[in-house]
């Protein structure tokens, strides 16, 4: 029973959820009692691989290609890889790639695929893992049934483990790796804290009142090295890009820290939040549902309040 | 172009999920059902589509894999602007099997670009569309969140991790949009609900298929401790819990 994780670069460096992901894959083949392998498509450094033998990493297949994502190419890539390694469990991220990807790889592997799972197995025999459903409204434990079994890990739900070994990196062929699609263009947020990797994130709601007022937001974001994110109207409106629009219908995240600033906390805004560990709500309305998923309150006006909350990280930041 | 629209029924987005007493299953008794989120602003995107261009875009046909209790929601599929609808029927399973049941109906006919939402909200699976597409073996794109036809070839913007991509391929393609596809999604108007009423709706029968993972059970989510409240003239206070209680500053 041994594992293959497909690990995403960035640029040729990994991320934290990438550590969070390798040492999710050996204690899974641990748990299984068989072996890791791990995947990296793209070019990556050989020291920036062998870095992730302290997250438990064993062998790593390098395939190196410049082909850019793919979904058909990809998948056919880490299908391959999983036949020639033994894999019966194939894991990747749940984040826009891991979402592209493991449903085809799936269907290459003839494999059950659960997505989205919170943690490590319930239980290896039979298979059983955990996963949210109905946006959040329901925990659900789902058995995968066929020989070769599919995840898609949530981010931020398993933690990081560190493990003493080396890892040995093995090229794979990628020569026919060709491109069903043309990128035109790709264009990089820089400078900023990306919403999916953000250890704190401040949101802002239609109670922000106009894209004017979004000064005072960005500030506490600054202070604290927090990603900004926004409920659909604001979105909608046009107050604030598609890609921070946080809920249902827009980005899942789970931080340590959301901070819902004029938020009323409708069931589709809560769907997008309700993995964050602490919830910080400001609403001038003490009724506000929002209060009801929070961890603290404040009840008051953004416009007093923020730029007071502010001050007050501000000396914190200041004196640590 | 012929457009095709997987459809998802799934509860309203308010509903208050029940289960029956051994919480192995999900009482769905008094739901109301509605167009999956994702896939509405996927018909609403064809819709705009072939207003636009009728030239271009010919046909627009919905799709839903799911018992005889799913018409009313092809029905309103078809109300909102889609020419034609298939069900295919095939009712529970899950996303391979939903995926291998699309596959059987949809193999050899004529679609162009065919559209799934990037995911349901009932199994929040994100599946199904990638699955499809890797049945047909057609390219697919996913996170997709704006698209555009000329001639053959499909434009579309793809969502990345912290950007995204301007991306060019050709028909036949399946594409798994999400957010900004379209904003406001359409709403059937009194003719619509009129014309939905004779337009063609064909029910193809369900082809042979395992699923490959079941449901076991269900659990409430934990609930959450109350909230506490922080005086708006205090907040050295908030600073003071997030630093030594919650721990997360
Ligand atoms: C199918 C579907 C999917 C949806 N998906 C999403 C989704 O993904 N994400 C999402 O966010 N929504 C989603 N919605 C919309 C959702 O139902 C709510 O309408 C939306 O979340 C409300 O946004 P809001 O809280 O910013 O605005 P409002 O509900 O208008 O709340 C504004 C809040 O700000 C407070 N306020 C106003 N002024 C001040 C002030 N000066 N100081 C302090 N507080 C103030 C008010 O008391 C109020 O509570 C969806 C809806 C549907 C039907």
């Amino acid at each position: 029973m041994s594992v293959l994780v497909y690990i995403e670069n960035w640029n040729g460096k990994f991320k934290k959820s990438t550590c969070e992901l390798v040492s999710y894959g050996k204690r899974l083949a641990n748990g299984l009692g068989g072996s890791l392998t791990l995947l990296s498509i793209g070019r990556v450094a050989e020291d920036e691989l062998k870095n992730l033998g302290a997250y438990g990493a064993g062998k790593i297949l390098s395939a190196e290609t410049d082909a850019p994502l793919d979904d058909k190419a990809y998948a056919s890539l880490i299908a391959s890889a999983a036949q020639n390694s033994g894999a019966t469990l194939v894991v990747m991220a749940h984040n826009v790639t891991g979402k592209a990807l493991a449903p085809r790889v799936a269907v290459r592997l003839n494999a059950g695929l659960v997505s989205a799972v919170n943690g490590l197995p319930v239980s290896y025999q039979p298979f059983v893992v955990s996963k949210k459903a109905f946006s959040g409204k329901s925990l659900m434990q789902a058995e995968i049934t066929s020989d070769i079994k599919v995840i898609t890990l949530s981010q931020n739900t398993a933690g990081i483990e560190t493990f003493a070994g080396n890892a040995a990196v093995e090229t794979m062929d990628a020569s026919a790796v060709t491109s069903g699609i043309n990128v035109l263009s790709t264009e990089v947020q820089t400078g900023k804290i990306l919403l999916s990797e953000a250890d704190v994130v401040v949101s802002g709601g239609r109670g922000m009142r106009s894209a004017d007022n979004w000064k005072p937001l960005e500030e506490l974001a600054g202070v604290l090295g927090a990603a900004t994110a926004c409920s659909r109207p604001v979105s909608d409106e046009g107050w604030r890009p598609h890609h921070e629009h946080v809920g249902q219908t827009g980005k899942v995240v789970a931080p340590n820290l959301y901070f819902a600033l004029g938020i009323s906390g409708a069931i589709q805004h809560l769907a997008g939040i309700s993995s964050s560990k602490v919830i910080v709500a400001v609403n001038k309305d003490p009724e506000a549902p929002i209060f009801s998923a929070a961890d603290y309150g404040i009840v008051g006006d953004l416009q007093t309040v923020l730029p007071k909350m502010t001050e007050a990280f501000r000396k914190l930041k200041a004196s640590s | 172009m012929n457009i095709l629209v997987c459809i998802s029924n799934v509860p309203d987005t308010t509903t208050r999920i029940k289960y029956s007493a051994d919480m192995k299953s999900v009482d769905y008794s008094g739901v109301q059902w509605i167009i999956n989120p994702w896939d509405e602003l996927a018909l609403t995107r064809a819709i705009e589509l072939k207003e636009a261009n009728p030239a271009l875009v010919q046909k627009i046909t919905v799709i839903t894999a799911g018992g005889a209790d799913a018409e009313p929601t092809l029905r309103k599929a078809l109300a909102c602007g889609a020419d034609d609808a298939i069900r295919v029927d095939a009712a529970g399973g899950d996303s391979l099997f939903t995926a291998t049941q699309l596959a059987h109906a949809v193999k050899g006919e004529p679609f162009d670009v065919i559209l799934c939402g990037i995911e349901s909200s009932d199994y929040n699976g994100s599946a199904v569309g990638g699955m499809l597409a890797e049945l047909l073996d057609y390219n697919s794109v996913s996170a997709v969140s704006s698209l555009n036809l000329e001639g053959n070839s499909v434009k579309v913007t793809r969502e990345i991790d912290g950007g995204k991509q301007s991306i060019e391929t050709s028909a036949p393609v399946v594409l798994i949009v999400q957010k900004g596809i379209a904003i406001n999604p359409r709403i059937p108007s009194m003719r619509g609900i009129m014309t939905a009423r004779t337009k063609p709706l064909k029910v193809v029968a369900a082809a042979a298929a395992a699923p490959g993972s079941k449901v076991v059970g269900y659990q409430a989510p934990p609930q959450k401790s109350a909230c506490k409240m922080i005086d708006p003239e205090n907040m050295d206070e908030l600073v003071h819990l997030l630093h030594t209680e919650a721990r997360v500053i």
